[in-house]
Protein backbone atom coordinates (compact mmCIF):
# COMPACT_ATOMS: atom_id res chain seq x y z
CA UNK A 1 0.00 0.00 0.00
CA UNK A 2 2.51 2.55 0.73
CA UNK A 3 5.01 1.01 -1.90
CA UNK A 4 1.82 1.62 -4.26
CA UNK A 5 1.39 5.58 -2.92
CA UNK A 6 5.63 6.03 -3.39
CA UNK A 7 5.33 4.47 -7.14
CA UNK A 8 2.03 6.89 -7.74
CA UNK A 9 3.97 9.34 -6.52
CA UNK A 10 7.48 8.99 -8.59
CA UNK A 11 4.71 8.33 -12.01
CA UNK A 12 2.87 11.18 -11.26
CA UNK A 13 6.37 13.57 -11.05
CA UNK A 14 7.24 11.58 -14.54
CA UNK A 15 4.14 12.54 -15.97
CA UNK A 16 4.71 16.25 -14.91
CA UNK A 17 8.52 16.19 -16.26
CA UNK A 18 7.68 14.74 -19.75
CA UNK A 19 4.31 17.52 -20.14
CA UNK A 20 6.45 20.05 -19.61
CA UNK A 21 9.57 18.78 -21.93
CA UNK A 22 6.78 18.64 -24.24
CA UNK A 23 5.25 22.02 -24.08
CA UNK A 24 8.61 23.39 -23.93
CA UNK A 25 9.60 22.05 -27.15
CA UNK A 26 6.34 22.83 -28.28
CA UNK A 27 6.61 26.20 -27.95
CA UNK A 28 10.71 26.31 -28.65
CA UNK A 29 10.06 23.94 -31.56
CA UNK A 30 11.78 26.35 -34.35
CA UNK A 31 15.04 26.08 -31.92
CA UNK A 32 14.37 22.50 -30.81
CA UNK A 33 13.61 20.85 -33.86
CA UNK A 34 17.07 19.60 -35.92
CA UNK A 35 15.06 20.77 -39.51
CA UNK A 36 12.42 22.66 -40.74
CA UNK A 37 9.28 19.69 -40.66
CA UNK A 38 7.32 20.76 -43.92
CA UNK A 39 10.86 20.54 -46.25
CA UNK A 40 11.32 17.89 -48.11
CA UNK A 41 14.55 16.26 -48.86
CA UNK A 42 13.19 13.51 -52.05
CA UNK A 43 17.47 12.41 -51.98
CA UNK A 44 17.14 11.06 -48.66
CA UNK A 45 13.50 9.73 -48.47
CA UNK A 46 13.08 6.36 -45.80
CA UNK A 47 16.39 6.89 -44.23
CA UNK A 48 16.00 4.49 -40.96
CA UNK A 49 17.03 6.46 -37.64
CA UNK A 50 20.74 7.56 -37.76
CA UNK A 51 22.95 10.30 -35.79
CA UNK A 52 22.18 12.88 -38.94
CA UNK A 53 18.18 12.29 -38.51
CA UNK A 54 17.09 10.90 -34.86
CA UNK A 55 13.76 9.40 -35.68
CA UNK A 56 14.67 8.35 -39.93
CA UNK A 57 12.82 10.37 -42.59
CA UNK A 58 9.89 9.67 -44.13
CA UNK A 59 8.06 9.25 -47.68
CA UNK A 60 9.17 13.17 -49.04
CA UNK A 61 12.59 12.59 -47.27
CA UNK A 62 11.71 14.98 -43.89
CA UNK A 63 12.77 14.61 -41.01
CA UNK A 64 10.49 12.34 -38.45
CA UNK A 65 11.83 13.74 -34.72
CA UNK A 66 11.20 17.83 -36.03
CA UNK A 67 7.72 16.26 -37.74
CA UNK A 68 7.02 15.42 -34.18
CA UNK A 69 8.13 18.60 -32.53
CA UNK A 70 5.81 20.43 -34.55
CA UNK A 71 3.36 17.87 -34.42
CA UNK A 72 3.16 18.80 -30.65
CA UNK A 73 2.15 22.15 -31.07
CA UNK A 74 -1.30 21.08 -32.74
CA UNK A 75 -1.84 18.27 -30.31
CA UNK A 76 -1.10 20.63 -27.42
CA UNK A 77 -3.49 23.44 -28.78
CA UNK A 78 -6.34 21.06 -29.46
CA UNK A 79 -5.85 20.36 -26.13
CA UNK A 80 -6.44 23.49 -24.71
CA UNK A 81 -9.16 24.78 -26.68
CA UNK A 82 -11.27 21.56 -26.90
CA UNK A 83 -11.44 21.98 -22.83
CA UNK A 84 -11.51 25.65 -23.08
CA UNK A 85 -14.82 25.54 -25.51
CA UNK A 86 -16.48 22.62 -23.36
CA UNK A 87 -15.67 23.60 -19.75
CA UNK A 88 -17.11 27.00 -20.55
CA UNK A 89 -19.86 25.01 -22.78
CA UNK A 90 -20.71 22.51 -20.29
CA UNK A 91 -20.06 24.32 -17.17
CA UNK A 92 -22.57 26.88 -18.08
CA UNK A 93 -25.48 24.51 -18.89
CA UNK A 94 -24.75 22.25 -16.11
CA UNK A 95 -24.66 25.57 -13.61
CA UNK A 96 -28.31 26.97 -15.49
CA UNK A 97 -29.67 23.10 -15.09
CA UNK A 98 -28.63 22.44 -11.52
CA UNK A 99 -30.11 26.05 -10.42
CA UNK A 100 -32.64 26.50 -12.58
CA UNK A 101 -36.26 25.02 -13.09
CA UNK A 102 -37.20 21.57 -13.53
CA UNK A 103 -38.05 22.22 -16.25
CA UNK A 104 -34.97 23.84 -17.67
CA UNK A 105 -33.10 21.06 -16.08
CA UNK A 106 -34.26 18.41 -17.78
CA UNK A 107 -34.83 19.58 -21.19
CA UNK A 108 -30.99 20.23 -20.88
CA UNK A 109 -29.84 17.27 -19.73
CA UNK A 110 -31.91 15.59 -22.49
CA UNK A 111 -30.15 17.49 -24.73
CA UNK A 112 -26.88 16.89 -23.19
CA UNK A 113 -27.64 13.09 -22.77
CA UNK A 114 -28.49 12.55 -25.99
CA UNK A 115 -25.29 13.97 -26.83
CA UNK A 116 -23.43 11.91 -24.70
CA UNK A 117 -25.23 8.59 -25.77
CA UNK A 118 -23.35 8.73 -28.91
CA UNK A 119 -19.72 7.46 -30.30
CA UNK A 120 -17.66 10.38 -29.89
CA UNK A 121 -15.47 9.29 -33.32
CA UNK A 122 -18.55 9.89 -35.09
CA UNK A 123 -20.29 12.77 -34.09
CA UNK A 124 -16.83 14.07 -34.86
CA UNK A 125 -16.43 12.90 -37.93
CA UNK A 126 -19.95 13.90 -38.83
CA UNK A 127 -19.81 17.30 -37.58
CA UNK A 128 -16.27 18.16 -39.11
CA UNK A 129 -17.30 16.49 -42.76
CA UNK A 130 -19.60 19.66 -42.93
CA UNK A 131 -17.97 22.24 -41.48
CA UNK A 132 -15.01 21.57 -43.82
CA UNK A 133 -12.13 19.69 -42.85
CA UNK A 134 -9.33 21.31 -40.69
CA UNK A 135 -7.87 21.68 -37.23
CA UNK A 136 -9.86 25.05 -36.14
CA UNK A 137 -13.21 22.77 -37.24
CA UNK A 138 -12.16 19.87 -35.55
CA UNK A 139 -11.26 21.86 -32.20
CA UNK A 140 -14.50 23.38 -32.65
CA UNK A 141 -16.54 19.75 -32.87
CA UNK A 142 -14.48 18.31 -29.93
CA UNK A 143 -15.27 21.41 -27.48
CA UNK A 144 -19.07 20.58 -28.40
CA UNK A 145 -19.08 17.23 -28.42
CA UNK A 146 -16.74 16.86 -24.79
CA UNK A 147 -18.86 19.83 -23.18
CA UNK A 148 -21.97 17.05 -21.66
CA UNK A 149 -19.34 15.36 -19.45
CA UNK A 150 -19.01 18.79 -17.30
CA UNK A 151 -22.63 19.75 -17.85
CA UNK A 152 -22.93 16.46 -15.71
CA UNK A 153 -20.42 16.73 -13.13
CA UNK A 154 -21.24 20.16 -12.55
CA UNK A 155 -24.85 19.92 -12.63
CA UNK A 156 -24.71 16.98 -10.03
CA UNK A 157 -22.33 18.87 -7.72
CA UNK A 158 -24.13 22.14 -7.94
CA UNK A 159 -27.50 20.36 -7.14
CA UNK A 160 -26.05 18.67 -4.27
CA UNK A 161 -24.06 21.92 -3.04
CA UNK A 162 -27.36 23.23 -3.24
CA UNK A 163 -28.55 21.36 -0.73
CA UNK A 164 -26.47 22.13 2.20
CA UNK A 165 -26.94 24.69 5.25
CA UNK A 166 -24.60 27.10 4.18
CA UNK A 167 -25.35 27.96 0.54
CA UNK A 168 -29.47 27.76 2.18
CA UNK A 169 -27.96 30.53 4.78
CA UNK A 170 -26.86 32.32 2.08
CA UNK A 171 -29.75 32.57 0.19
CA UNK A 172 -32.10 33.13 2.76
CA UNK A 173 -30.22 36.25 3.34
CA UNK A 174 -30.76 37.41 -0.07
CA UNK A 175 -27.29 36.89 -1.67
CA UNK A 176 -27.38 37.26 -5.23
CA UNK A 177 -27.08 33.75 -7.12
CA UNK A 178 -24.25 35.14 -9.49
CA UNK A 179 -21.97 35.40 -5.76
CA UNK A 180 -22.99 32.05 -4.44
CA UNK A 181 -22.05 30.33 -8.03
CA UNK A 182 -19.06 32.51 -7.18
CA UNK A 183 -18.13 31.90 -3.94
CA UNK A 184 -19.19 28.70 -2.92
CA UNK A 185 -20.30 26.26 -5.97
CA UNK A 186 -17.00 27.11 -8.11
CA UNK A 187 -14.76 26.77 -5.31
CA UNK A 188 -15.84 22.82 -4.53
CA UNK A 189 -16.47 21.69 -8.03
CA UNK A 190 -13.21 22.82 -8.94
CA UNK A 191 -10.93 19.59 -7.84
CA UNK A 192 -13.25 17.45 -9.90
CA UNK A 193 -13.10 19.63 -13.00
CA UNK A 194 -9.53 19.93 -12.94
CA UNK A 195 -9.75 16.12 -13.03
CA UNK A 196 -12.21 16.10 -15.52
CA UNK A 197 -10.08 18.67 -17.87
CA UNK A 198 -6.95 16.40 -17.59
CA UNK A 199 -8.73 13.53 -18.97
CA UNK A 200 -11.22 15.54 -22.06
CA UNK A 201 -7.28 17.31 -22.66
CA UNK A 202 -5.78 13.14 -23.09
CA UNK A 203 -8.79 12.55 -25.01
CA UNK A 204 -9.05 15.62 -27.67
CA UNK A 205 -5.40 15.02 -28.53
CA UNK A 206 -6.65 11.03 -29.33
CA UNK A 207 -9.64 12.04 -31.26
CA UNK A 208 -7.76 14.82 -33.34
CA UNK A 209 -5.16 12.20 -34.14
CA UNK A 210 -8.15 9.76 -34.84
CA UNK A 211 -9.69 12.70 -37.30
CA UNK A 212 -6.31 13.36 -38.83
CA UNK A 213 -5.44 9.41 -39.81
CA UNK A 214 -8.66 9.26 -41.29
CA UNK A 215 -7.91 12.73 -43.12
CA UNK A 216 -10.49 15.00 -41.66
CA UNK A 217 -8.67 16.43 -39.18
CA UNK A 218 -5.20 18.43 -39.69
CA UNK A 219 -4.42 18.55 -43.53
CA UNK A 220 -1.01 18.32 -45.11
CA UNK A 221 1.49 19.27 -45.38
CA UNK A 222 1.13 20.53 -41.85
CA UNK A 223 2.85 18.49 -39.02
CA UNK A 224 0.38 15.85 -36.97
CA UNK A 225 0.90 13.02 -34.91
CA UNK A 226 -2.19 11.44 -36.71
CA UNK A 227 -1.49 12.44 -39.74
CA UNK A 228 2.25 11.38 -39.58
CA UNK A 229 0.48 7.91 -38.67
CA UNK A 230 -2.06 7.99 -41.82
CA UNK A 231 1.00 8.38 -44.00
CA UNK A 232 3.10 5.79 -42.51
CA UNK A 233 0.28 3.29 -42.90
CA UNK A 234 1.43 2.77 -46.76
CA UNK A 235 5.06 2.04 -45.68
CA UNK A 236 4.42 -0.40 -42.87
CA UNK A 237 7.00 -2.68 -44.58
CA UNK A 238 9.98 -0.64 -46.07
CA UNK A 239 10.01 2.16 -42.93
CA UNK A 240 8.52 0.84 -39.81
CA UNK A 241 10.17 3.69 -37.87
CA UNK A 242 7.46 6.00 -39.06
CA UNK A 243 4.76 4.09 -37.55
CA UNK A 244 6.57 3.99 -34.17
CA UNK A 245 7.98 7.19 -33.31
CA UNK A 246 4.69 9.50 -33.91
CA UNK A 247 2.38 6.93 -32.03
CA UNK A 248 4.51 6.17 -28.85
CA UNK A 249 4.96 10.29 -27.99
CA UNK A 250 0.90 10.63 -29.03
CA UNK A 251 0.91 7.52 -26.03
CA UNK A 252 2.80 8.72 -23.63
CA UNK A 253 1.19 12.33 -23.70
CA UNK A 254 -2.14 10.67 -22.81
CA UNK A 255 -0.48 8.31 -20.52
CA UNK A 256 0.94 11.53 -19.04
CA UNK A 257 -2.35 13.10 -18.75
CA UNK A 258 -4.54 10.32 -17.43
CA UNK A 259 -1.69 9.94 -15.05
CA UNK A 260 -1.88 13.04 -13.88
CA UNK A 261 -6.01 12.81 -13.71
CA UNK A 262 -5.51 10.09 -11.36
CA UNK A 263 -3.65 11.17 -8.89
CA UNK A 264 -5.56 14.42 -8.39
CA UNK A 265 -8.76 12.32 -8.09
CA UNK A 266 -7.18 9.85 -5.53
CA UNK A 267 -5.97 13.14 -3.90
CA UNK A 268 -9.61 14.70 -3.80
CA UNK A 269 -11.14 11.48 -2.70
CA UNK A 270 -8.33 9.27 -0.55
CA UNK A 271 -11.04 6.43 0.07
CA UNK A 272 -10.90 5.39 -2.91
CA UNK A 273 -7.09 4.40 -3.48
CA UNK A 274 -6.40 3.43 -6.93
CA UNK A 275 -9.57 2.70 -8.06
CA UNK A 276 -10.59 5.56 -10.24
CA UNK B 1 -45.40 -5.15 -12.61
CA UNK B 2 -41.87 -3.16 -11.58
CA UNK B 3 -40.44 -4.57 -14.66
CA UNK B 4 -42.85 -3.67 -17.35
CA UNK B 5 -42.99 -0.25 -16.29
CA UNK B 6 -38.97 0.05 -15.90
CA UNK B 7 -39.41 -1.19 -19.88
CA UNK B 8 -41.56 1.24 -20.56
CA UNK B 9 -39.73 3.74 -19.09
CA UNK B 10 -36.44 2.48 -20.87
CA UNK B 11 -38.27 1.78 -24.10
CA UNK B 12 -39.89 5.67 -23.90
CA UNK B 13 -36.17 6.98 -23.55
CA UNK B 14 -34.65 4.71 -26.36
CA UNK B 15 -37.52 6.13 -28.53
CA UNK B 16 -36.83 9.89 -27.32
CA UNK B 17 -33.24 9.28 -27.98
CA UNK B 18 -33.48 8.51 -31.50
CA UNK B 19 -35.55 11.18 -31.59
CA UNK B 20 -33.72 13.76 -30.63
CA UNK B 21 -30.40 12.20 -32.10
CA UNK B 22 -32.32 12.47 -35.80
CA UNK B 23 -33.23 16.27 -35.32
CA UNK B 24 -29.66 16.99 -33.92
CA UNK B 25 -28.39 15.17 -37.41
CA UNK B 26 -31.24 16.77 -39.56
CA UNK B 27 -29.96 20.60 -38.56
CA UNK B 28 -26.21 19.89 -38.43
CA UNK B 29 -26.82 17.73 -42.18
CA UNK B 30 -29.38 20.60 -43.76
CA UNK B 31 -28.52 23.91 -41.78
CA UNK B 32 -24.37 23.76 -40.98
CA UNK B 33 -23.41 23.84 -44.38
CA UNK B 34 -26.13 26.16 -46.32
CA UNK B 35 -27.25 24.40 -49.52
CA UNK B 36 -26.23 21.33 -49.47
CA UNK B 37 -27.25 21.02 -53.60
CA UNK B 38 -24.44 23.66 -53.94
CA UNK B 39 -22.11 21.93 -52.83
CA UNK B 40 -23.50 18.65 -54.37
CA UNK B 41 -23.50 20.73 -57.88
CA UNK B 42 -19.95 22.25 -57.70
CA UNK B 43 -18.83 25.73 -58.02
CA UNK B 44 -18.96 26.00 -62.11
CA UNK B 45 -22.82 24.87 -61.80
CA UNK B 46 -25.41 26.69 -63.29
CA UNK B 47 -28.75 27.87 -61.41
CA UNK B 48 -30.84 25.43 -63.20
CA UNK B 49 -28.32 22.70 -62.31
CA UNK B 50 -28.56 23.30 -58.59
CA UNK B 51 -32.19 23.86 -58.75
CA UNK B 52 -32.84 20.48 -60.54
CA UNK B 53 -30.37 18.71 -57.65
CA UNK B 54 -32.68 20.99 -55.16
CA UNK B 55 -36.16 19.46 -56.38
CA UNK B 56 -34.11 15.82 -56.44
CA UNK B 57 -32.89 16.38 -53.04
CA UNK B 58 -36.14 18.15 -51.67
CA UNK B 59 -34.57 20.62 -50.21
CA UNK B 60 -36.53 23.17 -52.58
CA UNK B 61 -39.35 22.69 -49.88
CA UNK B 62 -39.54 24.71 -46.63
CA UNK B 63 -37.56 23.80 -43.74
CA UNK B 64 -40.46 21.90 -41.70
CA UNK B 65 -42.21 19.95 -43.75
CA UNK B 66 -38.10 18.51 -45.13
CA UNK B 67 -38.05 17.66 -41.24
CA UNK B 68 -41.26 15.93 -41.01
CA UNK B 69 -40.18 13.55 -44.44
CA UNK B 70 -37.22 13.20 -42.98
CA UNK B 71 -38.78 11.96 -39.21
CA UNK B 72 -41.04 9.98 -41.36
CA UNK B 73 -38.48 7.81 -43.47
CA UNK B 74 -36.73 7.23 -40.55
CA UNK B 75 -39.45 5.71 -38.65
CA UNK B 76 -39.52 3.68 -41.88
CA UNK B 77 -35.81 2.62 -42.21
CA UNK B 78 -36.05 4.76 -45.18
CA UNK B 79 -32.56 6.69 -45.67
CA UNK B 80 -33.00 7.60 -48.85
CA UNK B 81 -30.73 6.53 -52.16
CA UNK B 82 -27.21 7.47 -52.24
CA UNK B 83 -26.24 10.77 -54.21
CA UNK B 84 -23.31 9.06 -56.59
CA UNK B 85 -24.58 5.47 -56.77
CA UNK B 86 -28.34 6.35 -56.29
CA UNK B 87 -28.77 2.62 -54.70
CA UNK B 88 -30.93 2.63 -51.39
CA UNK B 89 -28.31 3.86 -48.50
CA UNK B 90 -29.64 0.97 -46.22
CA UNK B 91 -28.92 -1.70 -48.41
CA UNK B 92 -25.38 -0.48 -49.03
CA UNK B 93 -25.23 -0.57 -44.81
CA UNK B 94 -26.81 -4.02 -44.38
CA UNK B 95 -24.22 -5.18 -46.66
CA UNK B 96 -21.58 -4.04 -44.70
CA UNK B 97 -22.91 -4.01 -41.03
CA UNK B 98 -22.46 -7.98 -40.40
CA UNK B 99 -18.50 -7.52 -40.62
CA UNK B 100 -18.45 -4.35 -38.44
CA UNK B 101 -20.59 -6.39 -35.77
CA UNK B 102 -18.25 -9.48 -36.15
CA UNK B 103 -15.57 -7.15 -35.24
CA UNK B 104 -17.33 -5.53 -32.59
CA UNK B 105 -18.31 -8.79 -31.24
CA UNK B 106 -14.73 -10.38 -31.60
CA UNK B 107 -13.44 -7.21 -29.92
CA UNK B 108 -15.64 -7.16 -26.74
CA UNK B 109 -15.43 -10.72 -26.21
CA UNK B 110 -11.86 -10.04 -25.78
CA UNK B 111 -12.36 -7.45 -23.81
CA UNK B 112 -14.34 -9.27 -21.45
CA UNK B 113 -12.29 -12.25 -20.75
CA UNK B 114 -9.84 -10.48 -20.71
CA UNK B 115 -10.51 -7.85 -18.12
CA UNK B 116 -13.19 -9.48 -15.95
CA UNK B 117 -10.97 -12.43 -14.61
CA UNK B 118 -8.00 -10.08 -14.02
CA UNK B 119 -10.03 -6.95 -12.34
CA UNK B 120 -11.62 -8.98 -10.06
CA UNK B 121 -8.30 -10.76 -9.44
CA UNK B 122 -6.73 -7.16 -8.84
CA UNK B 123 -9.61 -6.52 -6.55
CA UNK B 124 -9.31 -9.64 -3.85
CA UNK B 125 -5.71 -9.55 -3.98
CA UNK B 126 -5.14 -5.58 -3.91
CA UNK B 127 -1.76 -4.70 -3.97
CA UNK B 128 -0.37 -7.90 -5.45
CA UNK B 129 1.62 -8.72 -8.73
CA UNK B 130 -1.83 -9.44 -10.50
CA UNK B 131 -3.31 -6.27 -9.32
CA UNK B 132 -0.33 -4.44 -10.34
CA UNK B 133 -0.16 -5.99 -13.52
CA UNK B 134 -3.84 -5.18 -14.34
CA UNK B 135 -3.03 -1.06 -13.13
CA UNK B 136 -0.18 -0.93 -15.61
CA UNK B 137 -2.17 -2.81 -18.16
CA UNK B 138 -5.54 -0.46 -17.96
CA UNK B 139 -3.19 2.32 -18.12
CA UNK B 140 -1.58 1.29 -20.93
CA UNK B 141 -5.31 0.33 -22.75
CA UNK B 142 -6.62 3.58 -22.21
CA UNK B 143 -3.51 5.59 -23.66
CA UNK B 144 -2.78 3.48 -26.70
CA UNK B 145 -5.05 4.47 -29.46
CA UNK B 146 -6.17 1.31 -31.46
CA UNK B 147 -5.40 2.57 -34.79
CA UNK B 148 -1.44 2.76 -33.63
CA UNK B 149 -1.69 -0.87 -31.88
CA UNK B 150 -3.25 -1.88 -35.19
CA UNK B 151 -0.38 -0.56 -36.67
CA UNK B 152 1.60 -2.08 -34.35
CA UNK B 153 0.28 -5.66 -34.56
CA UNK B 154 0.95 -5.22 -38.22
CA UNK B 155 4.21 -4.50 -38.58
CA UNK B 156 5.27 -7.28 -35.60
CA UNK B 157 2.98 -10.18 -37.09
CA UNK B 158 2.25 -9.37 -40.77
CA UNK B 159 5.72 -7.67 -41.86
CA UNK B 160 8.50 -9.43 -39.13
CA UNK B 161 7.34 -12.53 -37.96
CA UNK B 162 4.76 -13.05 -41.16
CA UNK B 163 2.22 -15.68 -39.56
CA UNK B 164 -1.20 -13.13 -39.92
CA UNK B 165 -2.19 -11.46 -43.42
CA UNK B 166 -1.27 -7.66 -43.58
CA UNK B 167 -4.79 -6.14 -45.20
CA UNK B 168 -8.51 -7.38 -46.12
CA UNK B 169 -11.10 -9.30 -44.74
CA UNK B 170 -10.66 -12.79 -46.32
CA UNK B 171 -10.06 -15.44 -44.02
CA UNK B 172 -10.97 -15.81 -40.16
CA UNK B 173 -6.83 -14.75 -39.76
CA UNK B 174 -8.08 -11.41 -41.19
CA UNK B 175 -9.83 -10.47 -38.01
CA UNK B 176 -7.75 -11.47 -35.64
CA UNK B 177 -5.44 -8.53 -35.00
CA UNK B 178 -8.15 -6.09 -36.12
CA UNK B 179 -10.39 -7.60 -32.65
CA UNK B 180 -7.76 -7.27 -30.79
CA UNK B 181 -6.75 -3.50 -31.40
CA UNK B 182 -10.30 -3.20 -30.95
CA UNK B 183 -10.38 -5.26 -27.62
CA UNK B 184 -7.71 -3.68 -25.87
CA UNK B 185 -8.52 -0.29 -25.27
CA UNK B 186 -11.81 -1.54 -24.17
CA UNK B 187 -10.38 -4.09 -21.67
CA UNK B 188 -8.72 -1.76 -20.12
CA UNK B 189 -12.13 0.20 -19.31
CA UNK B 190 -14.12 -2.85 -18.63
CA UNK B 191 -10.88 -3.94 -16.19
CA UNK B 192 -10.94 -0.43 -14.05
CA UNK B 193 -14.99 -0.82 -13.66
CA UNK B 194 -14.71 -4.89 -12.45
CA UNK B 195 -11.44 -3.57 -10.22
CA UNK B 196 -13.28 -1.07 -8.98
CA UNK B 197 -16.45 -2.35 -8.08
CA UNK B 198 -15.16 -5.32 -6.75
CA UNK B 199 -13.46 -3.38 -4.26
CA UNK B 200 -16.47 -1.81 -2.99
CA UNK B 201 -18.43 -4.88 -2.85
CA UNK B 202 -15.68 -6.33 -0.71
CA UNK B 203 -15.86 -3.34 1.58
CA UNK B 204 -20.01 -3.89 2.34
CA UNK B 205 -21.53 -4.88 5.37
CA UNK B 206 -23.23 -8.20 4.00
CA UNK B 207 -19.86 -9.49 3.67
CA UNK B 208 -18.68 -9.19 6.64
CA UNK B 209 -21.44 -10.62 7.85
CA UNK B 210 -20.77 -13.09 5.66
CA UNK B 211 -17.48 -13.68 7.01
CA UNK B 212 -18.63 -13.73 10.75
CA UNK B 213 -21.04 -16.66 10.30
CA UNK B 214 -18.04 -18.64 9.53
CA UNK B 215 -18.15 -18.80 5.58
CA UNK B 216 -15.04 -19.92 3.71
CA UNK B 217 -13.07 -16.80 2.38
CA UNK B 218 -13.39 -18.28 -0.95
CA UNK B 219 -17.52 -18.62 -0.56
CA UNK B 220 -17.41 -15.25 0.48
CA UNK B 221 -15.10 -13.42 -2.37
CA UNK B 222 -16.09 -15.75 -5.00
CA UNK B 223 -19.88 -16.31 -4.35
CA UNK B 224 -21.28 -13.25 -2.29
CA UNK B 225 -19.22 -10.38 -3.79
CA UNK B 226 -18.65 -11.31 -7.20
CA UNK B 227 -22.38 -11.92 -8.17
CA UNK B 228 -22.78 -8.11 -7.32
CA UNK B 229 -19.64 -7.08 -7.87
CA UNK B 230 -20.16 -7.66 -11.51
CA UNK B 231 -23.56 -6.19 -12.19
CA UNK B 232 -22.03 -2.57 -13.22
CA UNK B 233 -19.93 -4.71 -15.38
CA UNK B 234 -22.91 -5.20 -17.92
CA UNK B 235 -23.77 -1.36 -18.15
CA UNK B 236 -20.24 -0.38 -19.05
CA UNK B 237 -20.16 -3.92 -21.40
CA UNK B 238 -23.17 -2.28 -22.79
CA UNK B 239 -21.70 1.33 -23.28
CA UNK B 240 -18.20 -0.02 -24.70
CA UNK B 241 -19.91 -2.25 -27.64
CA UNK B 242 -21.51 0.83 -28.36
CA UNK B 243 -18.22 3.09 -28.99
CA UNK B 244 -16.36 -0.02 -30.33
CA UNK B 245 -18.87 0.64 -33.36
CA UNK B 246 -17.26 3.94 -33.29
CA UNK B 247 -13.54 2.45 -33.33
CA UNK B 248 -14.44 0.15 -35.98
CA UNK B 249 -14.24 3.05 -38.33
CA UNK B 250 -10.65 3.63 -37.40
CA UNK B 251 -9.65 -0.28 -37.17
CA UNK B 252 -11.30 -1.07 -40.11
CA UNK B 253 -9.00 1.80 -41.72
CA UNK B 254 -6.17 0.68 -40.35
CA UNK B 255 -6.87 -3.38 -41.73
CA UNK B 256 -8.36 -2.16 -45.23
CA UNK B 257 -11.60 -3.92 -44.28
CA UNK B 258 -14.41 -3.39 -46.29
CA UNK B 259 -17.17 -2.44 -43.50
CA UNK B 260 -19.39 0.05 -42.00
CA UNK B 261 -17.05 2.23 -41.06
CA UNK B 262 -15.10 2.37 -45.01
CA UNK B 263 -18.41 3.07 -46.36
CA UNK B 264 -19.33 6.11 -43.77
CA UNK B 265 -16.07 7.74 -45.04
CA UNK B 266 -16.28 7.16 -48.92
CA UNK B 267 -19.65 9.00 -47.84
CA UNK B 268 -17.22 11.58 -46.11
CA UNK B 269 -14.83 11.38 -48.97
CA UNK B 270 -17.54 11.71 -51.67
CA UNK B 271 -19.74 14.33 -50.06
CA UNK B 272 -22.32 12.16 -50.00
CA UNK B 273 -24.33 13.62 -47.31
CA UNK B 274 -27.68 10.75 -48.00
CA UNK B 275 -25.13 8.46 -46.95
CA UNK B 276 -23.42 10.16 -43.74
CA UNK B 277 -26.70 10.49 -42.16
CA UNK B 278 -27.64 7.52 -43.01
CA UNK B 279 -25.05 5.93 -41.34
CA UNK B 280 -24.75 7.99 -38.23
CA UNK B 281 -28.62 7.80 -37.71
CA UNK B 282 -27.94 3.32 -38.36
CA UNK B 283 -25.10 3.64 -35.88
CA UNK B 284 -27.03 6.00 -33.33
CA UNK B 285 -29.92 3.27 -33.36
CA UNK B 286 -27.61 0.39 -32.60
CA UNK B 287 -25.75 2.19 -30.12
CA UNK B 288 -29.09 3.50 -28.39
CA UNK B 289 -30.55 -0.40 -28.51
CA UNK B 290 -27.36 -2.25 -27.04
CA UNK B 291 -27.54 0.86 -24.17
CA UNK B 292 -31.39 -0.64 -23.88
CA UNK B 293 -30.48 -4.33 -23.67
CA UNK B 294 -27.70 -3.76 -21.24
CA UNK B 295 -30.16 -1.65 -19.16
CA UNK B 296 -32.97 -4.35 -19.67
CA UNK B 297 -30.94 -6.98 -18.54
CA UNK B 298 -28.87 -5.43 -15.91
CA UNK B 299 -32.18 -5.13 -14.52
CA UNK B 300 -33.16 -8.59 -14.84
CA UNK B 301 -30.26 -9.87 -12.55
CA UNK B 302 -30.57 -6.96 -10.17
CA UNK B 303 -34.24 -5.94 -9.67
CA UNK B 304 -33.39 -3.39 -7.52
CA UNK B 305 -32.81 -1.33 -9.74
CA UNK B 306 -36.11 -1.28 -11.85
CA UNK B 307 -37.27 1.30 -8.79
CA UNK B 308 -35.53 4.64 -9.23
Amino acid sequence: MIAARKSQKVLFSLAVLFLLVLVASAIAAPLVAPYNPTEQFLTKRFKAPTMENLLGTDNYGRDVLSRIIYGSRSALIVGIVTVSIALFLGGTIGLLAGLGSRNLDSTLMLFMDSILSFPTILLAITVVSFLGYGLVQVMLALGIISSPVFARLVRAETLAIKGEGYVEAARSLGTPVVKIVYKHIIPNILGKVVVQCSITFALSIVTESSLSYLGVGTQPPEASWGLMLKDARNYLVQAPWLAIYPGLVLAFTVLAFNIIGDTLSERLNPRLTGSS
Amino acid sequence: MDFVKFFARRLGRLLLTVFIISTLVFFVVRVIPGDPALIIAGMDASPEDVQAIRVKLGTDKPLLSQYLVWLSSIARFDFGTTLISGEPVIKLIMERFPLTLTLALLGISIGIFVAVPLGVMSAVKRWSLWDYFGLVFSQLGMAIPSFWLGMLLLILFAVKIRILPLFGADTPAHFILPAVSLGFARAAIILRMARASMIEELSKEYIITARAKGLTERMVKYKHALKNGLLPVITVTGIQFGYMLGGAIIVEQVFSMPGLGRLFLFGIYQRDFTLIQGGVIFVAIIFSLVNFLADILYSIVNPKIRVE
